[in-house]
């Protein structure tokens, strides 16, 4: 084995054994953060699969996910858990008494997401750019206005409350891991390349031999299996879902972390989740009442997203590249950048 | 359904047609010059209602000055956007300057919640707006009969100004072609910005006569009116003005006709103008009255 994988396995292995420590000693509420943090890494993966790696601009994630979460949460339920859910109208007799393991429903959430992938590509990629950035966003709402509105399986407006709280910080962090190591497998695969070639040049693809609509699609339809996993993740960590969660402020949400880290980087993107989720809980007081020498002020409920849309706004305009470009983490960088300095170093001593 | 509620329905959606084709047209000159999405078109419309409240209420004008100085600002607001949001991005790449626009949508909205509060506000009558007429068995509010006329005659005038003017033609020319406009010594950023100011007029009066119909005022209300008109001007053919008036004409007849005629599809209504724009973009997707554009390699 090359030592460049025997490190990334340590590292692999380092990082879950840390967060299962950390998931033993620390307090609920940063155990909270932990878990969202590798939530959000899936979903900013998927998301700059199609965005950075593809060149696919899509607003749609949010209905993706929302699949997702229902899908599991709807499997992962127990019969009588459905039936105290279900006060308005019964649910339809064929999901009342399904229960299935949760890696099983974890599947299955991305499956169907994928599924419905498989559906609205195919009229949806034939759009380009900003058509198909209205087109996806379009489709997102149509799946949430459906969520809404058919009451005997979704609960409609209601949601689904007391889903079991299956994303523990081990399980999250083995999904998280695992997304990253698939995703740099894919985009260093010939495919990856293929899909590079369909964002730099659509029509030199093309003329290459390289089938984009084939290209496209598989790159959608991974990002929505992506997308539906974690939102099923997500539903599972905070136990009650609505289709009011799932709207453009989620996808934005997802787009600044994977314009922050840099659009086409994997270290980007998970660099991005920890930071702006961190970001988001640790701003959290910024909402609440604050007290400054002179005066003060009641609580300014938004402030926070203020910041974010600000800090969206200055990326874009000063620093469009984000915090990594299209660079990545490599081991091989990292020696480098270490044995630099241990030189420089020895080369400072007399 | 009788013939009065047909009617009845008839006049809503005249009114909510005039609305939604008069935010269109901002949203198909901007994109006909930019060939950018102005995400930030519905903000600025909530913007324009928002304005006119606090010059109603806060400085207490009279309506009518209240009115102009509340479009005017809008206009100037929304100059000033292009020149912070999209013209430092004028080069890049086309996602860079749709982030940018989502990311000014967001901004606004979410400053909006902060300064105006998250709590609906509601918009003091003004009687000439709020007199119920009846013709016969139809009855209906003084604004709905007001909308419609408005939309025409600023229709009117728009038409002249881009094809009747310099500056229009100036417009035509930075649309065709950026750069060569350039060359012919057009000032392209005047031409651009003043777009934007028209378009963001347009929204001011969209978003006050808006609030003339509905009077609830609410931080995020310009979200799904932004969406649902760029729909209509993509249905229409995006850079087209007349596109835009018959996609914004459109959109408000199925939406309110569906809802009057198939009832038990009510909850669905803010997904009629979704499909709508798919089965649009599938079958022609330049749009109704749009040209179809070849990509030059």
């Amino acid at each position: 084995m090359k030592r460049n994988t025997i490190l990334s396995i340590a590292a692999s292995l380092v990082i879950l054994t840390a967060v299962t420590l950390a998931d033993a000693t620390l307090g609920r509420f940063t155990i909270r953060i932990l878990n969202l943090s590798a939530i959000y890494i899936i979903l900013a993966l998927s998301l700059n699969l199609l965005n950075g790696f593809t060149g696919l601009f899509s607003l749609g994630h949010a209905g993706f996910m929302a699949v997702g979460a229902y899908v599991s949460a709807l499997l992962t339920m127990s019969p009588a858990q459905k039936e105290m859910n279900f006060f308005l109208e019964p649910i339809v007799p064929f999901l009342a008494n399904v229960q299935l393991p949760f890696p099983i429903a974890l599947i299955a959430a991305g499956t169907c997401a994928g599924i419905v992938a498989v559906v609205i590509g195919v009229p949806a990629l034939r759009l380009r750019d900003d058509y198909l950035a209205i087109a996806t966003l379009g489709f997102a709402e149509i799946i949430r206005v459906i969520l809404t509105n058919t009451q005997n399986i979704t609960n409609g407006a209601q949601g689904l409350k007391g889903i079991t709280k299956y994303s523990t910080t081990w399980v999250v962090w083995s999904c998280a891991i695992l997304a990253i190591v698939f995703m740099l497998a894919l985009v260093r695969s010939s495919y990856g390349r293929t899909m590079k070639a369909v964002r730099d040049d659509e029509i030199a693809a093309e003329a290459m031999g390289v089938n984009i609509v084939k290209v496209k699609s598989t790159s959608f339809v991974i990002s929505s299996f992506m997308a539906g996993v974690g939102g099923a993740l997500l539903g599972h960590m905070i136990t009650t879902i609505d289709p009011k969660m799932f709207t453009l402020i989620l996808t934005f949400n997802i787009l600044l972390i994977v314009v922050l880290g840099g659009n086409g980087s994997i270290t980007g993107s998970v660099l991005g989740a920890i930071i702006v989720t961190v970001l988001m809980e640790a701003l959290r007081f910024l909402d609440m009442p604050m007290n400054f020498l002179f005066f003060k002020t009641d609580g300014l409920p938004g402030l926070r997203m203020v910041i974010f849309s600000i800090l969206l706004m200055i990326v874009v305009l000063y620093r469009q590249r984000g915090l990594m470009g299209n660079k990545e983490f490599s081991w091989d960088g990292a020696f480098s950048l270490l044995g630099r300095k241990r030189r420089s170093g020895k080369g400072g001593r007399p | 359904m009788d013939i009065a509620t047909f009617f009845q329905q008839m006049a809503n959606a005249m009114s909510l047609g005039s609305l939604y084709a008069l935010i269109a047209i901002g949203y198909t000159m901007v994109y006909g010059i930019l060939r950018l999405i102005n995400f930030a078109h519905g903000d600025v419309f909530m913007l324009g209602a928002y304005f006119a409240f606090y010059a109603v209420t806060a400085l207490a004008m009279p309506w009518g000055i209240a009115f102009i100085v509340a479009i005017g600002l809008t206009g100037l607001f929304g100059m000033g956007l292009e020149r912070a949001a999209y013209r430092p991005l004028r080069d890049s790449p086309k996602i860079s300057i749709m982030i940018s626009a989502i990311g000014a949508s967001f901004l606004i909205e979410n400053v909006g919640v902060v300064l105006f509060g998250g709590r609906p506000k509601s918009f003091p009558s003004i009687p000439l707006f709020d007199t119920v007429i009846h013709f016969g068995s139809v009855s209906v509010l003084s604004v709905s009969l007001f909308i419609p006329v408005v939309t025409l005659i600023i229709l009117a005038a728009l038409l002249w100004i881009v094809n009747g003017t310099r500056t229009g033609l100036a417009m035509r020319a930075v649309s065709t072609d950026l750069d060569a406009a350039r060359l012919m010594a057009i000032d392209v950023n005047k031409t651009i910005s003043l777009t934007f100011g028209i378009s963001s007029v347009l929204a001011g009066i969209g978003g006050i006569m808006r609030t003339m119909k509905y009077p609830q005022l609410n931080p995020l209300m310009g979200f799904m009116p932004g969406l649902k008109c760029f729909i209509a001007a993509v249905i229409g053919g995006i850079g087209n003005i007349q596109g835009a008036v018959l996609g914004g004409f459109l959109l408000g007849f199925i939406e309110i006709m569906i809802v009057a005629f198939l009832p038990e599809l009510t909850g669905y209504r803010d997904a009629f103008a979704f499909v709508l724009l798919i089965a649009v973009l599938l079958a022609k997707p330049s749009g109704l009255l749009g040209k179809n554009q070849t990509v030059k390699v």
